[in-house]
């Protein structure tokens, strides 16, 4: 099962968090804290894994990737695969390059709603759920567009008030 | 890596797998706490005191589970470059052969040649999964897994650690344990180095130190281990040294001498209470030192290093061990002393004891209270006896007499049970079925009455009671909620005849051991060498000599190749394992003594056997040779890390920043960066009348803390002034300045800017504002709103943050003509939403009077204010200025007609934010968001964010490369939120805003003065 989803900048900073496992902030903060220590000393060119003591338990490995400014870091449990879930990532990497062309560590921030939406796509309490990337974006297109429609409702307050009134 | 997008093997799900796609493979960390109990051994026969338990119980987990090799996803098959392989691995029918193909595969990717270090640590896992059911095939690479010992990554060393397990042989371990011990130097974190400790005890100890042919060796590798710091393990290395020292007797008198060294060296006791971990290991040296005190050289010396003051800092358990052994020396001492007949040393340990004991009295640990007061008392009375002449040794020593057996823990379940004891017989009469509940009340309260069960005659016993068990057995079998328990073992023992004790074999060493102070273990390394290297030519003498003696004379395979097996290896001494102690009678049965769940229980194989037919691999069709080719990297495409180093300008902008600062009072605001995304109106600030520079407007966004605009302004008494007296300053029109001034000014500033070396590269984000320098071309807000032949007007309208609807005009006029002008009035035709604010107790049609006369070729700058209801739209206001030009001719009266557009713009207000409560923002939800994207921008994206923050009235919050977030906020408390990104040649810029209307109208600004880029 995948117990956290971590994104954070060369400087620690978290773009995005988000944890499968209940825990305590101070403890997601410790997690991320620790984590980003785990991962920023290691050498570029070393393997994706990293396994040992970690505070969510010795059985948790952390699999993570370095795109440009962003670590990408998945804490999966030991039933998890290792090449799935890199697989995984750069699926998710390439949905959020679609979603927002030429995708950037400000674009999290910005869109922090939509980035968790295809988070939501991809991975559901823990467990993937899907992993080809077409199907990803046809959702999010369609959860754009009803959200478009909305927007377009709430724009008008008069005439959504009015509507209730009327009610 | 990447898997073709839509190709229905790409998903995880979709893919029709041969391989579970998730299956939960249970982790099984061999657990390493030993327990050791103790229990005294008195001759009198009674059981052997010692329980220890060598190996740790394992918990299981499903065999069938541990063949689910489950790290080849099926989403990855024939996506990478390992394709080909490991889609022959899918298509495997066979489970051997899968495994066997795995290890290869595990080889492939292991092997130096790869040079993704990924696939080498999925390698090495897939053997360590292999490794427990199928040892054989992993065996074969080990010179891979110990070359993977070394590599830099920490995360392939661990995963080769844990393959060592089956790496080792008695040929080959001290190799590899000097190897991990020169890692365990150099390790940087304590993690690793625990990590290795405990890896060196595993394999050292696995299988009861079946690979431990010198005991020596091992003995001095623990004594080294202890001067690791900080390790959390000295508990390992301290059980490590009791089991050890108790059943290897041979290695008895090297073993103490080694403790009482460490007791007497000053390193492990010196960090005190703080260094925990290690200092466990005084705990085994004590009792070893103690228990076995005859071997001592020097035993007054270790008594009186175990009593030093110093010991009192050490934790309790560990002092009460001291107090124990140190009575034990002591008795071992008086002893010696007596048979040596010096009675006056003896008198002097007594009297050592009695001096120092005190000392643990007082210890606040109740163990080392209770036992110091009675040693105490004990070396009084052995104090008074003495006095007397008496010898006490003998009596002293029988304190401790006996010796020390290891016990094996499932001794207690291997008794045999006595001949003719059922224990499935009933021993009372069971309660019969018939009995009814309604007579049981009765048996209580009516004792007196006859007993409804009277007792059986005994003949009938023997068939009844074999008769009721078979029912019970019979019902037991049928009832589906009774647990039935397996065949006990006591039962097949009983079947079995030909129990006997298992011998302690004696031993004797055949090299004396005499090791003056501490041991290095590298020395054994080299006279492991030395012995191996003899016992071989040894070897080939008595070969040669046997094949002189054979006439046949038949040709040897290995006598030219000599090939070193495991059992060519005889140990250094001749050292047995002091079996553990078994009750008379049992069994030694296999099935027992390995357990089931040992994961590595499949490395008891004998390699040299031929396969069975079970095991013998499918022939191989074909066999691809592709070698692994490491996936591409892919990163995203992210735009390119142009960009400068915003520290250096940073200080610079600080330093420029001083020089202007000398106003001092804009820090009162800003502080707090909640108050400023509140809607609370802001206290007193005056709305910046002139022009702000282009680079203060950056530097005032960087200053977080800074009131935003008041850098900006220049060096003028009137804007200082003005700021004072907020209040006073709408209705007065004091400014003084000339715009042109003004203007030249703001280019000079800029000129020390253009000596920066551009294009210095730096990927950092830039958060706050902190733009890089560049040449800016020089920006001004004013914009023309009317001219004739007299008179030119510009003008600039800026939002206060006071008062939240309200926004200052401030018009610059300038007398164009030769005229004098004079009695200036400014008339403005209110709309519903906008008004001017007029001087008290005038009408809504009365001009307002500019308070000021322009003399020929002059300008000044007046400011107005507008209140303004609804900041969502833009709006166009229409008015007149009239005034009396004079000229030597005379005066004539003059009108010019304006129209005041005031954008949406104008109503922001140039507001810097933290990137953390940006984040918390646009996080909440609440903002609605549109988009706009302007094509054929050739402006740099550092001169594009420089005329959005100084046009639109932005702040930068955060840049990373060429995307950029930015802020501001309206003067009605309107948070507007933007992502600027530039491709190619375009711009995007996503808005987030509360409001809609106001973020579309906005962005349609933004968009005129992109296009304009």
């Amino acid at each position: 099962m995948i117990k956290a989803i971590l994104i954070f900048n060369n400087h620690g900073k978290p773009r995005v968090s988000k944890f499968y496992q209940p825990y305590s902030e101070d403890t997601r903060q410790q997690i991320i804290r620790e984590t980003f220590h785990l991962v920023s000393k290691r050498d570029e060119n070393v393997c994706n894994f990293l396994g040992g003591l970690l505070i969510g338990g010795s059985d948790n490995k952390l699999i993570y990737r370095h795109y440009a400014t962003l670590y990408f870091v998945f804490c999966v449990d030991s039933s998890e695969s290792e090449l799935a879930i890199l697989d995984l990532m750069q699926v998710f990497v390439e949905t959020l390059d679609k979603c927002f062309e030429n995708v950037c560590e400000l674009d999290l921030i910005s869109h922090v709603d939509k980035v968790h939406n295809i988070l939501a796509e991809m991975v559901m309490g823990g467990m993937v759920l899907e992993t080809n990337m077409n199907e990803i974006v046809t959702q999010i297109d369609a959860q754009n567009k009803l959200e478009k429609s909305e927007a377009g409702l709430a724009g008008a307050p008069a005439h959504r008030d009015a509507y209730i009134f009327s009610n | 890596m990447s898997t073709p997008p839509g190709s229905p093997a790409c998903g995880l799900s979709g893919a029709p797998c041969a391989l579970p796609i998730r299956p939960r493979a249970a982790c099984c960390s061999p657990c390493s706490c030993t327990c050791v109990v103790f229990h005294r051994h008195v001759p009198s026969g009674l059981p052997a005191r010692h329980a220890l338990e060598p190996r740790p119980e394992r918990q299981g987990l499903l065999r069938a589970q541990e063949h689910r090799l489950h790290i080849f996803s099926p989403s990855l098959f024939g996506a990478g470059s390992a394709g080909p392989v490991l889609q022959r691995v899918r298509r495997s029918p066979v489970a051997p052969a899968l495994v066997w193909d795995l290890a290869r595969v595990g080889q492939q990717f292991t092997a130096p040649a790869s040079e993704d270090p990924a696939l080498k640590y999925l390698g090495l896992l897939a053997m360590s999964k292999i490794l427990r059911t199928h040892p054989k095939s992993v065996q074969a690479h080990k010179d891979l897994v110990l070359q993977c010992l070394d590599d830099k990554d920490e995360s392939i060393r661990l995963r080769a650690l844990d393959l060592l397990y089956g790496m080792v042989s008695k040929k080959n371990l001290v190799e590899i344990v000097r190897k991990l011990m020169s890692h365990v130097d150099k390790a940087e974190g304590t993690a690793y180095r625990d990590e290795l400790l405990t890896k060196i005890i595993d394999i050292c100890s696995q299988c009861n130190y079946q690979h431990v042919t010198n005991f020596q060796w091992y003995v001095s590798v623990l004594v080294e281990l202890t001067q690791l710091e900080g390790t959390r393990h000295g508990h390992l290395l301290a059980a490590q040294m009791l089991d050890v020292a108790i059943r290897v007797k041979a290695i008895r008198k090297f073993a103490v001498a080694q403790m009482s060294a460490l007791l007497d060296s000053a390193h492990l006791g010196a960090g005190g209470p703080q260094r925990n971990g290690i200092c466990e290991v005084l705990y085994a040296a004590a009792w070893i030192c103690g228990e076995f005190s005859e071997h001592l050289q020097e035993p007054q010396q270790t008594l009186e290093a175990m009593l030093r003051p110093k010991v009192t800092t050490l934790p309790g358990h560990i002092q009460a061990v001291y107090v124990q052994n140190v009575v034990k020396l002591y008795a071992c001492i008086l002893q010696q002393k007596e048979q040596a007949a010096e009675p006056e040393a003896a008198q002097d340990v007594t009297q050592l004891m009695v001096e120092r004991l005190p000392q643990f009295v007082q210890s606040a640990d109740l163990e080392v209270q209770e036992r110091a007061s009675c040693v105490l008392q004990l070396a009084k009375h052995i104090q008074k006896l003495q006095a007397k002449g008496v010898p006490v040794a003998e009596e002293v020593s029988a304190l401790f007499a006996g010796e020390l057996n290891p016990v094996a823990p499932k001794a207690q379940k291997k008794v045999p049970v006595p001949e003719g004891l059922d224990l499935d017989a009933w021993i009372n009469e069971p309660p019969s079925d018939s009995e009814s509940e309604d007579e049981k009340p009765k048996a209580i309260f009516h004792d007196e009455e006859p007993r409804h069960a009277k007792p059986r005659p005994p003949e009938a016993e023997e068939e009844e009671l074999a008769r009721r068990r078979e029912a019970r057995k019979q019902e037991q079998a049928n009832n589906p909620f009774y647990i039935k328990s397996s065949p006990s073992p006591q039962k097949r023992y009983q079947d079995m005849p030909g129990v006997e004790h298992i011998p302690v074999v004696q031993i004797d060493l055949s090299v004396p051991l005499k090791v003056p102070g501490m041991p290095v273990s590298d020395q054994y390394v080299k006279l492991e060498e030395e012995r191996k290297h003899r016992q071989r030519l040894e070897k080939d003498r008595r070969r040669k000599k046997k094949k002189d003696k054979d006439q046949k004379g038949r040709p040897r395979r290995h006598s030219m190749l000599h090939t070193e097996s495991d059992e060519d290896v005889a140990p250094a001494q001749r050292v047995d394992i002091v079996t553990e102690e078994m009750p008379e009678n049992a069994l030694p049965s296999d099935e027992d003594d390995k357990d089931p769940n040992d994961p590595y229980r499949a490395l008891d194989v004998d390699l040299d056997k031929p396969l069975a037919d079970s095991e013998k691999l499918p022939v191989q069709k074909h066999r691809n040779a592709e070698t692994t080719k490491s996936p591409e990297k892919e990163d995203v495409p992210v735009v390119e890390k142009k960009m400068k180093k915003p520290r250096k300008k940073e200080k610079k902008h600080r330093e420029k920043e001083r020089g202007k600062k000398e106003k001092g009072k804009e820090e009162k605001e800003g502080e707090d960066l909640d108050f400023w995304l509140s809607t609370a109106p802001l206290p007193a600030e005056a709305p910046a009348p002139e022009e702000p520079g282009v680079d203060a407007v950056i530097a005032a966004a960087k200053e977080e803390g800074e009131e935003p605009r008041g850098a900006g302004q220049g060096d003028e008494d009137g804007a200082e002034d003005a700021e004072r007296n907020p209040e006073q300053k709408s209705s007065k029109h004091k400014k003084k300045k000339h715009k042109k001034e003004k203007e030249e000014r703001t280019k000079d500033k800029k000129k020390p800017k253009k000596q920066q070396p551009p294009g210095e590269e730096a990927a950092e984000p830039v958060e706050n504002g902190a733009l890089a320098d560049e040449p800016l071309p020089p920006m001004s807000s004013y914009c023309l709103l009317a001219e004739n032949s007299y008179i030119k007007m510009t003008y600039d309208i800026q939002g206060s943050l006071q008062k939240d609807s309200q926004v200052t005009v401030s018009i610059v006029l300038e007398n164009q003509s030769s005229s004098f002008l004079k009695n200036m009035e400014l008339s403005v035709l209110d709309s519903l939403n906008t008004k001017l604010a007029r001087p008290e107790g005038s009408s809504v049609h009365d001009g307002v009077p500019v308070p000021f006369q322009l003399p020929p070729g002059i300008s000044n700058e007046a400011q107005f204010v507008f209140t303004i209801q609804s900041i969502v739209m833009a709006q166009k206001l229409k008015g007149t200025l009239s005034f009396i030009a004079k000229n030597d001719e005379g005066s004539t009266h003059e009108k010019l007609d304006f129209k005041l557009h005031f954008s949406c713009t104008s109503y922001l207000v140039t507001t810097p934010c933290y990137s953390d409560a940006f984040a918390k923002l646009l996080e909440s939800g609440d903002l609605s968001m549109s988009s706009i994207k302007v094509d054929g921008i050739n402006m740099s994206f550092q001169n594009l964010l420089a005329k959005i923050c100084f046009h639109h009235h932005f702040s930068v919050v955060e840049r990373v490369d060429s995307c950029a977030s930015m802020y501001s906020r309206s003067i009605q408390g309107h948070h507007v939120c933007l992502l600027v990104k530039k491709g190619e040649k375009s711009v995007s810029v996503d808005g987030k805003c509360s409001d809609s209307t106001l973020l579309s109208n906005l962005l349609e600004e933004m968009k005129a003065t992109l296009a304009e880029c």
